[in-house]
């Protein structure tokens, strides 16, 4: 390496510098720019430039501020352990550096890894069409009530939401439905289920869009699924069910109960919690095919007959169809789509399976335990749960979550006396710390 | 230069390498294996499972079956992409920064100093006053930039309905426009290429809320009429917005705030090399002017008031989110460490030395390039040759073909970037590909590639009869 102050990255020698600026016939690198004087930088950013060793000194210093702590956290957001074999296979630089698939003979590999991952989804939600991502749970549903725009023709523009929503997901849901011009509006939950009464009296020609989460974001199985299936066909309205691929693999399938597009993180397989980095599933019956937004791959036929990969149905997308595309998305999350199934392949059905009753019987006996406390009561809804429940205490939760965080524990308050507690197989062996340190606390 | 790709073609079976279910297909019984009462359970779950050593050799020969950065030039215009520095993986995978997302802030501190400083960085380096990173691609910078654009002109009682853009920008320019709710006004080019000051003036007035610019723009041309342009749409009453899928080539010499430009967003992978994963995971931050940062999603990060540390906020008047959480993290963290190895020496000379390049390849090859003097990307054409078919002979030649047949406005256009990153003897190779190419006979076009591992395959049946799974070949 050579002691030059520039781009570690580019391979000129000072030689081949000179060389190339003479057949091009330029004096210098200036030269080549044609930028106009009275809006040239010539400043400085001030940007140190750093050697490799000591950024990464620096990064580590940065996140060892973090506090040490053992997370019971999910509100829809994941972790499971990410087996190795994952890293080291998504990992290899035949897949993270390279492009969207353009071209797709030289680009096979990719394309079967994400026409696999479709079809992993396919399999797990019953419906006939997945793509091969978005970005996260909350633009997937964005993106699922404008698809409810494009091909509903109800009188009205409303899209009903669970009341329990997390706040992030409402907030992006709100953007995409702001310039489609739909209104999102809550409808009430009973006992942590969708209120199927109070949803029948709200259904009707104004709705285009009725959506629900399966589990709920408080963790709890929604039983009504077929009902609000039934209410929102009756309505002709989209019936768009949430999930993740670790519930979907043992919670009913979502084409059983009407669903007509399924959205949801599936970033629970294959990455860390990331800081909120996710994985948009999104999947929906074939009467949508024209109008999916998104990458998707299909199969086909090469010249010498052999099955191949490309994508296809590109006519939806921005860069054929401009202002008339499906969406404006064009970059996805491609390779964690691709570490999501190789976690998948990992597990396999039995892996998967096991994984969401784990989720359902560690809920349940963590929070047994939490409820023999005074003061506090769990779960707060009388409903089976998959990872997570909320919990009800006395004193205020916000003081209750500040004092377990003191203790090394980090808890979510979802209100004035409302904690919840997400357990997975990542921290159910951390919990004989948490009930001590909840006794403690309260 | 000659590239045989590896390919683990089943001839018997006319397929390449088999699909996970191919190998394996097992059922499990829901409702035995669940805690759950049966009527809130599936019946039963089919999928594939193999063993590890199938799994590493499945992935393993996939992987050998896709061309990357790491094997070779891939100089798609206007996408493309820059060598990923390794150690970058190796920052962002450090454990204590993957926590969980609704960390307090108390709990978080040192993710939230990576952001802010993120922030800063990108600031300075656009000339924008404040900076949001939490759009996870350039698209949904593009919507959240648009987004933020509305939000201001809402906040002071213009209903703006347009938004004005060149017909050579990125199709994601128009989706976005339309997904905010706005109407699209193309703007024609001029001769030379660049934007029609006139047919701007004519296009502009009071119900335009924006233009979208990209700068140099497609064909690599740097708007030379940019303080016009910016002085037309603002006394329009109009705002600029910047596309930074080109800002690699600015680097040091310009910024998008110097100029006019209200509102930008970034584009990481090909302006701050973090891997492109084959379709993302993108980032595409966006910075503003002081009077739209009351506008930006929420929350944003700051340097606590009391004591150190650092804290997010809700901007004023947020227009909310346009993630779920902060975005793709991972991404940032990668986008930081590399800004941080370059700094301002590294980031100038990134930017020449990949005009250098694109200027010494256009050279070398015997294409015509009609629009210039071009920056870090030009636009040749294959002029009476299918450039899709020159494109699929270059794949023969050991390097990707450039983005083809787009923009419209050159004949047959192969639109190349290098970035800066290929040495002169990796362009000289890059040359003879295309010229190879561009000179074969008709016939060896129409048969090419012959060196991949599938040969030409033919999208327009695939998209006729659309199969989208391995549910979908069954039976077959």
């Amino acid at each position: 390496m050579s002691g030059t102050d520039g781009t570690p990255y580019a391979p000129h020698t000072e030689a081949e510098t000179t060389a190339m600026l003479s057949a091009i016939g330029a004096e210098d690198e200036a030269a080549l720019f044609d930028i106009p004087e009275a809006v040239a930088f010539d400043g400085e950013f001030g940007i140190e430039q750093r050697t490799e060793r000591e950024i990464r000194a620096e990064c580590s210093r940065i996140f060892a501020r973090n506090d040490d702590l053992v997370e019971f956290l999910g509100r829809g957001h994941y972790g499971h352990y990410v087996p190795s074999v994952v890293d080291h296979l998504a990992d290899r630089a035949e897949f993270l550096t390279s492009y969207t698939q353009y071209q797709p003979e030289i680009s096979q590999g990719f394309l079967q890894a994400l026409f696999e991952y479709q079809s992993m989804l396919v399999e797990l939600t019953g419906l006939p069409v997945a793509n091969c991502s978005m970005y996260d749970a909350a633009t997937a549903l964005g993106e699922a009530a404008t698809l409810a725009d494009r091909v509903r023709s109800t009188s009205g523009d409303v899209v009903l939401v669970p009341e329990h929503l997390r706040e992030g997901k409402r907030a992006v849901l709100d953007n995409y439905c702001a310039g489609a011009g739909l209104a999102v509006e809550p409808y009430p939950m009973a006992d942590g289920n969708a209120d199927i009464d109070a949803l029948a009296d709200r259904v009707g020609d104004d709705v285009v869009m009725v959506f629900a989460e399966n589990p709920t974001v408080r963790g709890c199985v929604e039983e009504g699924l077929a009902a609000i299936g039934d209410l929102a066909a009756e309505a002709d309205a989209l019936f768009t069910l949430g999930s993740d691929p670790v519930s979907l693999s043992v919670l009913q399938e979502p084409a059983s109960v009407g669903a007509d597009v399924v959205v949801g993180e599936a970033g629970a397989l294959g990455l860390p919690t990331a800081y909120g980095m996710g994985l948009g599933l999104f999947a929906c019956s074939d009467e949508f095919l024209r109008q999916v937004p998104g990458r998707l791959v299909g199969a086909g036929e090469d010249a010498a007959g052999d099955r191949a990969f490309t994508l296809t149905l590109q006519t939806r997308e921005q860069h054929i169809r401009k202002e008339r595309a499906t969406s404006n998305i064009c970059t996805n999350q491609a390779w964690v789509a691709l570490r999501a199934a190789i976690h998948a392949a990992t597990l396999g059905p039995d892996g998967l399976v096991e994984l969401a009753n784990d989720c359902v019987r560690e809920a349940e006996a963590l929070a047994a335990r939490i409820d023999e406390l005074s003061g506090v009561a769990a779960p707060v809804h009388d409903r089976h749960h998959v990872r997570e429940f909320a919990v009800r205490v006395d004193q205020p939760a916000a003081a209750i979550a500040e004092d377990l965080e003191t203790a090394g524990f980090a808890v979510h308050a979802i209100d004035e006396h409302l904690l919840q507690v997400c357990v997975t197989d990542l921290n159910a062996g951390r919990t004989d710390g948490l009930v001590a340190a909840f006794e403690e606390v309260i | 230069m000659i590239h045989n790709q590896a390919d683990y073609a089943r001839e018997d079976d006319e397929v390449h390498e088999p699909l996970l279910s191919e190998k394996d297909e097992t059922t499990v019984d829901v409702r035995e294996a669940s805690p759950l009462p049966d009527d809130l359970t599936r019946d039963e779950l089919t999928l594939p499972a193999p063993s590890e050593p199938e799994i590493a050799r499945h992935y393993t020969r996939l992987s050998q079956m896709n061309w990357a950065i790491d094997s070779g030039p891939y100089p798609l215009g206007s996408c493309t992409m820059k060598y990923n520095p390794k150690f970058t993986e190796d920052v962002a995978a450090d454990p204590n920064a993957a926590i969980h997302p609704d960390r307090s802030a108390r709990s978080a501190q040192g993710n939230l100093e990576l952001q802010y400083r993120l922030q800063e960085y990108l600031g300075d380096i656009g000339g924008m006053d404040a900076v949001t990173l939490q759009p996870p691609a350039g698209a949904a910078g593009e919507f959240t930039g648009i987004a933020v654009a509305k939000a201001y002109h809402e906040h002071h009682g213009n209903d703006r309905s347009e938004v004005v853009i060149p017909a050579s920008a990125h199709g994601t320019n128009f989706a976005t426009a339309a997904m905010a709710g706005y109407d699209v006004v193309e703007l024609p080019s001029g001769d030379d290429g660049r934007v029609d000051v006139e047919a701007l003036e004519a296009a502009v007035g009071d119900d335009t809320a924006a233009l979208m610019l990209t700068n140099p723009n497609t064909v690599g041309l740097f708007e030379r009429d940019i303080t016009e342009i910016a002085e037309i749409v603002h006394d329009a009453g109009g705002l600029l917005y910047y596309d930074g899928a080109n800002l690699n080539a600015l680097l040091g010499r310009g910024r998008p705030g110097d100029m006019g430009f209200d509102v930008m967003h970034y584009n990481v992978h090909k302006t701050f090399a973090t891997p492109h994963g084959g379709g993302g995971p993108g980032a595409g931050p966006v910075g503003v002017v002081d009077e739209l940062a009351e506008f930006l999603p929420a929350p944003r990060i700051r340097e606590a008031e009391e004591g150190s540390g650092y804290e997010p906020f809700e901007p004023a008047n947020t227009i909310g989110k346009v993630h779920g959480f902060g975005g793709n993290w991972l991404v940032l963290v990668k986008t930081y460490a590399y800004i941080a190895r370059l700094g301002d020496e590294g980031l100038a000379d990134a930017a020449a030395k990949a005009v250098l390049n694109a200027n010494y390849l256009a050279e070398r090859i015997d294409l015509d390039v009609p629009y210039g003097p071009f920056h870090h990307e030009f636009a040749a054409t294959a002029g009476d040759r299918d450039a899709a078919d020159v494109a699929k002979r270059m794949l023969d030649f050991g390097v990707h073909p450039p983005t083809t047949k787009w923009p419209e406005m050159v004949p047959e256009a192969m639109l190349t970037e290098p970035t800066e990153i290929e040495g002169q003897s990796s362009l000289d190779d890059l040359a003879e590909a295309f010229n190879l190419a561009y000179a074969d006979t008709e016939e060896a076009l129409d048969a090419a590639p012959n060196r991949t591992a599938a040969s030409r395959i033919d999208q327009v049946s695939a998209a006729r009869d659309p199969r989208l799974s391995w549910q979908a070949l069954d039976g077959e």
